[in-house]
Formats: structure tokens, sequence, C-alpha cells
């Protein structure tokens, strides 16, 4: 960093709070605010005079014990976990495979496979879902006609509830495989080549170089992977309300924390809205969210580094 | 190397091409099914969903019920413009900050460099209850003015982040022989903002496609028919149509050219941008 310009050291120059102003004030103003503000909110209830009173934890105590809460509360959580482990078991092996293929050198027509398979990743997630659903669909066959030539059985695959939230998982990793595709590729790239070529060298088969060799030189990959999958499935909502609206059928089987929130929030069918409930919802995926990116960070992270000091 | 060898050497090489290809058309075949589909008649999208259109099948009744009864040509100005707008706040505020963050040692520049990061792994989403009343308090409902503003909130963050760490790397002599020459710190900004342009490039890409595709702000700040931005359109369009299939797969069509043009132009800065965040 460097000094400022002689002669501005006195008193805090206007130049500098002139170029600062405008972010500082829409990003405290439109983000810190409001997410600080929720957070007091989801302390208060509505009272009678049309205000509301401070009651301390006892939204959250609502939240997951009241019958009339936490059974959907518990069953979004549990949801929601099962939507992140399939994208951690599924999404993110297959983004390496298909980044340590388009890593290696003797594969032809690189960029154009990892810029046809990223396609999906941009689309809007609302086209996705009716897509996908389009292609479920028994009306269309689609499914049904592939599914028989690999010898499964087709069923209404987002009507069941013991399928629909597998199935949306699913959905979720076609669209999103590319971004940890990328980030892996990125990473694998940056190794040097003379460390591959030692280990050949000495003997050791693609398979050992890839364990032994890469992975462990792209772990810091793994995090940030892991830490925006976790982001990104605790926060997720538009493929849900896309396919199965804000009621997360069949029976509440793909009901996730930020469909909650919403329905909590806004009201559905019978039940009013509750904006203090609601922010206590936005409330406890706040908290889920930060103890993600604390592991990321003091876990993962640190563990790293402090590896790399003993090597 | 024995025959051997070289032999199991080339079929991992073919088998490795297969899997990549095998994968691209897994990727790409819902969307084109989608796309050849909604130029064909009705009872040809259900006998052969996998015939492309052709003289006798071409039929555009899906698109001609889009025109007549959804407003996209306005959906996609409202989209335009909100992500037009929320870039352009993100430009402006994002490179006066990061170059303030960047060029000058200030008490507190530590603190507000943490203090802008913080918004990076937070999503906005969060502090909706909050941020509705806001809108409202500012007489901003139902506005894309609304819209334009929660997006520069939330895309500021990774915006400051990037480029004060690119502005890091400009040269000092450049900056100071302009200061030399008389020139006002304003007119030294304005004089490196060229000199960023691959990682502006990187940023705005990277901030575009997340604005336009959002259905959760559109819903709940701005969601009246005049200012529906393409994704709510589409939504609530094939929400209600959603058994006339030659409609749904022309607003599908519709809806997905735009990004998927813009894809095809940006693809090389959205992808460079990917990767060069991770490698850092």
């Amino acid at each position: 960093m460097n000094e400022m310009p002689a002669g501005s050291r006195r008193k805090f120059p206007i130049h500098i709070i002139v170029f600062l102003a405008p972010a500082v004030i829409i990003y405290t103003l439109f983000m810190i605010w409001p997410l600080l503000d929720s957070l007091r909110l989801s302390l208060y209830a509505p009272s009678p005079d049309g205000g509301v009173t401070f009651v301390g934890f006892q939204n959250y105590a609502t939240l997951f014990n009241d019958p009339n809460y936490s059974e959907r509360f518990w069953g979004a959580l549990r949801n929601n976990v099962v939507f992140f482990i399939i994208h951690m078991a599924v999404q993110n092996p297959v983004g390496l495979l298909l980044a340590s293929f388009l890593a290696s050198r003797v594969t032809r027509f690189r960029t154009v496979f990892r810029t046809l398979i990223f396609t999906p990743t941009v689309l809007s997630v609302v086209l996705v879902g009716f897509i996908w659903r389009l292609i479920l669909s028994p009306l269309w066959g689609i499914s049904e006609g592939i599914l028989a030539v690999i010898g499964i059985e087709n069923q209404p695959w987002l009507g069941l509830p013991e399928t629909a939230l597998p199935t949306l998982s699913l959905v979720s990793v076609w669209q999103y495989v590319g971004i940890p595709m990328m980030l892996f590729l990125a990473a694998l790239i940056a190794i040097p080549d003379e460390i591959i070529e030692a280990a050949q060298v000495d003997g050791a088969t693609g398979w050992n170089v890839f364990w032994r060799i890469k992975l462990p030189l792209i772990l810091p990959t793994v995090g940030i992977v892991g830490v925006l999958t976790f982001v990104g499935n605790f926060n997720a909502f538009d493929l849900i309300y896309t396919t199965q609206t804000a009621l997360a059928g069949p029976n509440f089987a793909t009901d996730l924390l930020a469909t909650l929130f919403y329905r909590t929030f806004f009201g559905f069918q019978l039940q009013l809205g509750n904006p203090t409930m609601g922010a206590t919802v936005a409330g406890v995926m706040f908290a889920i969210i930060l103890a993600g990116v604390l592991v990321y960070l003091f876990g993962w992270q640190r563990r790293l580094l402090r590896n790399e000091v003993q090597l | 190397m024995n025959d051997f060898t070289v032999f199991s050497r080339r079929m991992q090489i073919v088998v490795m091409h297969l899997v990549l290809l095998a994968y691209t058309v897994f990727a790409l075949f819902p969307v084109i099914l989608v796309v050849i589909n909604s130029m064909k008649a009705r009872n040809a999208i259900f006998r052969t969903p996998y015939a492309l259109p052709n003289p006798d099948n071409f039929d555009l009744v899906g698109y001609e019920t889009v025109f007549e009864r959804a407003g996209f040509p306005s959906y996609f100005l409202n989209s335009l413009i909100v992500t037009v707008g929320a870039l352009a706040l993100i430009f402006i505020a994002g490179t006066m900050a990061a170059y303030a963050l960047s060029e000058y040692k200030f008490p507190g520049n530590t603190a507000l460099g943490l203090y802008m990061a913080l918004g990076i792994m937070v999503p906005i989403r969060l502090g909706t209850v909050s941020l509705l009343q806001l809108i409202v308090n500012l007489k901003l409902a139902d506005t894309l003015t609304a819209l334009i503003l929660i997006y520069a909130a939330s895309g500021l963050p990774l915006a400051v982040f990037v480029l004060s760490q690119f502005m890091r790397q400009i040269p000092r002599d450049l900056k100071d022989a302009a200061r030399v020459d008389g020139a006002s710190e304003y007119r030294i900004y304005a004089l490196i903002l060229p000199l960023i342009r691959p990682a502006l490039g990187t940023v705005m890409v990277f901030n575009m496609i997340p604005i336009w595709n959002d259905l959760w702000f559109p819903l709940i700040v701005a969601p009246s028919e005049q200012n529906k931005t393409v994704t709510l359109g589409a939504q609530t369009f094939l929400g209600q149509f959603v058994n006339d299939w030659n409609a749904v797969l022309a607003s599908l069509t519709l809806a997905a050219l735009p990004v998927i043009i813009l894809y095809i132009i940006f693809s090389r800065q959205l992808i460079r941008g990917l990767t060069a965040g991770a490698v850092k």
C-alpha cells in the first residue's frame, strides 16, 4: 500500500470519502443493515397494539419446539441436509472427474467440451426446473423411453414423497456441475508439469498420480467448492418454488429452509404471513451458513496452512 | 514402452473422450429437446419428440400464444434495465471504492476492506424481511429501481474485492507521473480505468448472469405485471399455461435464448473469471 499524496496528510482527504461513499452507502443500506435488522426482528413478536414487542429468543424456541412450527422446521432442515449431501456426493465428484479429463493434455476439443458442459449453469433455475418437469412428465414419455433402455422402471419422480427430493437434488446437480468442474480444472491446470513427470519417471500410474499428488495439491479448491456448495444449498429456493410451488410438495417432501422462510414470511393458504417468525427462520439460516463459512475458514484453510509449514 | 502399455494408454484416451462426449450430450440434450419441439405441432411433439422441425411438423402456434398472452417484450426490457442498471452501479461504485482502498493509506483502510468483504459469503436473501420494509419505507416498492439497488448491494462486495486486488498491481510510476503533471486524484482514477479492463469484464459477466436469472427478489419486491423480469414472467406464464405444451416450450425457448446468446459471447470472460478467482 502506498502513502497518501503529500499535503493531504492532516485532515481526512475529501476525495477518499467521495471515492468510498457510493459503495459503502449502497452496501450498508441495502445489505448489511437489512441483515442486522432482520436478526434484531427475530427477537420480537407482533403485539396487540400493532407494533412489536421484545421477546428474546422465544421465537427460536417456538420454531424448534412448538408443534405448529417445529415439524415443518425440522423437516425442512433434514431435507436441506439431504439436498447438500447429494450435491457433495454426486455434483462435486462428477465435477472433479470431468475436470481431470479436461485437464489432460491428450484431450482434444477441451474448450468446446468445457464450454458446452457449462451451458446449463447459466440458465435460470426457473427454466431448468420446467425443462426437467417436461422431460420427467409421463405425458411426454421422454424419461420413460430413456430409462427403459437402462432397465429402470419409470415413476412419477416428482410426485412421490420418497423420490421427489432426490430427483430435484439431481436436477440441481445437473445444472450446477459446471462450477466445481471449472474450479477443479483451474486448480489442476496450475499444477506444474515437472511434478507429474517426476512421479511418472518414478513409475507412478495415472491412478496413483491422481490420489497421491494431484488431489493433495488441489485440497484448497476442494474446500472452496465445499463451502460454495454449502452456502448455495442452504439458500436454495428457485428450483423447489418452480417445480413444486412454495408448498414444496408432495406433502412437504421437498421443503427446504428457504421455501419455509418464504411461506412463514408471506403466509400460504390459511396461515397468515408472520414477518418476525420469517426473520427467525432467516436467523437460523444465517447461523447455519455462518457456521459453514467459519468451519471452512478456521477448520479447513488453517489446517492446510499448518500442513504446508510441516512440509 | 511395450505394445500393451501403448494399447492401454490409447484405450484410456478413447474412454476419456467418450465420457466427455456422453456428458456433453447429457448436459445439452434437455435444452435441445425443448428448443426443437417448440417449433413443432402439438401431435408431433408427442409422437416424434426427437425429430427436428421439418415442413411436415413445423408450427409456431406456441410462439403466437406467448406473444398474445404474455408481455415478453416488456419482460425483456425490464430484465435489461435491471441488469444494465445494477451493473452500471457496480461498475461506478465498485471501481471508485476499489481505487480508494488500493491507492490510499488511511486509518481504517484494512477494516473497511474486511467490512466490504463480509458480504461475499452471506446471501442478501437472508435480510429480506427488513429489506422489504426498507424498500416500502423508501417508496420504492414494486419498482425496478429497488431491484437495481438490491443487486448492486449484493454484487459490490466481490467486485470491490477483486478490483482492488487487481488495482494494486498497477505500477506506481504511472500514477506519480500523472500527479507530477498536476492531474487531480479523480483524473488519475479515470486514467487507470482502461488498465483494469480484463478484471472489469470478469466482474461484470460474473454479476450479470445471477442478476438476469434471479427469481426471489422480482417475486418479492417487484411482482406487478409491468415490472416483471423475464425470469418471473416466464415463471408466472409457465404456471398458468402448464397444459399448453406448445406455449410452454415456446416460452422456455424465448426465455433461455438471450442468456445462451450472452453466454456464447461472454463464455471466455466468464470461465476466465471463475478460474482466475480459484487459482489466485
